[in-house]
């Protein structure tokens, strides 16, 4: 079974969402997903071209109450 | 019964906590309600803030150092003797002479480090600048210095967001006062999709960076260093070529956090109001060692640790809640050797630095001089 863990980026400018997401990923096994919450729309724009360059795999990408909730399991 | 309150780690944050607890209970300490003990690893406690002049030879060694005892209130007992293991159900901490700490109340502040063995090659063949023996190194290095590629290579997670900006503009004033700026070139590398984590700074510096012919490449992640044909590879697939690589290593927490389980990496799963550890209502995280998605500075351990002092003070005396945690941090920023600007934000209010200034970089120098106030809580 994969584990997920959640960050809850919302009103984090600095360091920010992505690199949230970037230094979560390196604690995880392969397999394993972060899901972060993000108030930032910048994150919907740059998380997928950034999983894309490194070739994780973005899950889910949901709009909710005010932010977005945007899924990645570690490929590698 | 006494009230016992044991700080773990004697930085910024600890120091400041534990200072700030004295003048609050000074009653309380003189009639032995309340004990503070912490635990430290070193006799002297360092201004890091300092190491970014040391390569450029800009502040000596010994400006960066106080001698603990004398930072901290006379009423804290301060122990040489780090902290081995933490159990959390037992109420105690074990050292690494073997002793055992009991506490009522437990202060986490254990900061963070430096990872350069973490990446393949890193330690081996770059400078930094993050610890006293790097930045000596590199203040050689640079010494040497008379032209080539430089890269300045900013890795994930780090402490203090301006410092790999401030690197990069000082070097270019640095090398340019040295006169081989002509002969060198600078490539900035960014994790992420621009060049700082803070937006607002991020488009200050990009025009600057065209300004002075400063490179940069983004969604750099270092994958590894190739010492023998000085080359650094990002996850991203780039591979840079440099004559002399800088880098700001990924950090973790303090081991003692891992290794008690008390968190992965180092970092303590932390509320972000509140500054206790999750699911705790008896441990208190202050400064780099929380989880909290904050940026990782001198700033924010201050705010924080007046929030701790606040909240332990009227929990001792009054048995309620002080105040919450608002997300703020404050950042000076050194826009080069003579300039430098600030910003400030918190959970709700985004950043806007104001434009560069000589004046904001004197009120950094001066800055440099009042942390000693700050850390003993005067500030
Ligand atoms: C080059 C550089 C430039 C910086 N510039 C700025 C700046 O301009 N502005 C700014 O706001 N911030 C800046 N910072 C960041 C700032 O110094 C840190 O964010 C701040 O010191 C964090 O405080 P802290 O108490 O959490 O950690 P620290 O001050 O690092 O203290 C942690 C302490 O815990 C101790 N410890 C670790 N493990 C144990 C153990 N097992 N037992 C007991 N003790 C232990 C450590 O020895 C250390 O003394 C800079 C940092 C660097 C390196």
């Amino acid at each position: 079974m994969s584990q997920r863990k959640t960050i809850d980026a919302r009103g984090a400018f600095c360091p920010g969402p992505l690199m949230e997401v970037i230094a979560a990923l390196k604690l995880i096994e392969i397999g394993d997903e972060v899901e972060v919450w993000s108030t930032d729309q910048g994150t919907v724009k740059d998380l997928p071209i950034w999983v894309d360059k490194v070739g994780h795999k973005l899950i889910e990408t949901n709009e909710c109450d005010g932010y977005w909730s945007l899924v990645v399991e570690k490929t590698k | 019964m006494t009230k016992k309150i044991l700080i773990v780690g004697g930085g910024l944050a600890g120091t400041i906590i534990a200072n700030g607890l004295c003048r609050q209970l000074t009653k309380q300490i003189k009639s032995g309600d309340v004990a503070i003990t912490m635990l430290g690893t070193s006799d002297q406690h360092m201004y890091q803030p300092g190491l970014l002049y040391i390569p450029f030879g800009k502040m000596r060694e010994a400006e960066l150092f106080r001698d603990q005892r004398k930072v901290l209130d006379k009423r804290v007992p301060y122990f040489i003797d780090p902290a081995k293991n933490i159990d959390t159900d037992k109420k105690e901490v074990t050292t690494d002479s073997g002793k055992t700490y009991t506490y009522d109340y437990l202060v986490l502040a254990t900061g963070s480090r430096i990872m350069p063995q973490s990446i393949p090659g890193m330690a081996e063949s770059a400078h930094w600048f993050y610890d006293l023996e790097g930045a000596r190194k590199m203040r050689s290095a640079l010494d040497d210095f008379e032209g080539g590629k430089i890269v300045v290579n900013v890795n994930v997670p780090h402490k203090c967001p301006v410092a790999p900006l401030e690197i990069t503009f000082m070097l270019y004033d640095y090398l340019t006062e040295k006169g081989v700026m002509d002969k060198t070139e600078i490539t900035y590398t960014y994790p992420i999709g621009r060049l700082h984590g803070l937006e607002p700074v991020a488009l200050w510096a990009q025009p600057e960076m065209d300004k002075f012919g400063i490179k940069y490449e983004t969604f750099f992640n270092t994958k590894e260093v190739d010492p023998d044909n000085k080359t650094i590879t990002s996850e991203e697939g780039e591979t840079l070529s440099y004559d002399m690589l800088v880098t700001i290593p990924p950090h973790s927490g303090a081991e003692v956090i891992s290794s008690s389980g008390l968190g992965d990496g180092g970092w303590v799963p932390t509320d972000k109001k509140k500054l206790l550890m999750d699911g705790t209502t008896d441990i208190f995280v202050c400064g780099d060692t929380t989880n909290i998605p904050i940026s990782k500075a001198g700033s924010t351990a201050h705010f924080e640790a007046d929030v701790v002092i606040d909240n332990l003070t009227s929990i001792l005396t009054e048995n309620r809640w002080a105040r919450d945690y608002d997300g703020k941090v404050y950042c000076f920023i050194e826009t080069g050797m003579d300039e430098g600007t600030y910003v400030w934000f918190n959970y709700t209010t985004p950043p806007n630095p104001g434009p560069p200034s000589q004046m904001i970089h004197w009120f950094k120098l001066a800055y440099n001089r009042l942390y000693w106030l700050s850390a003993r809580g005067l500030l």
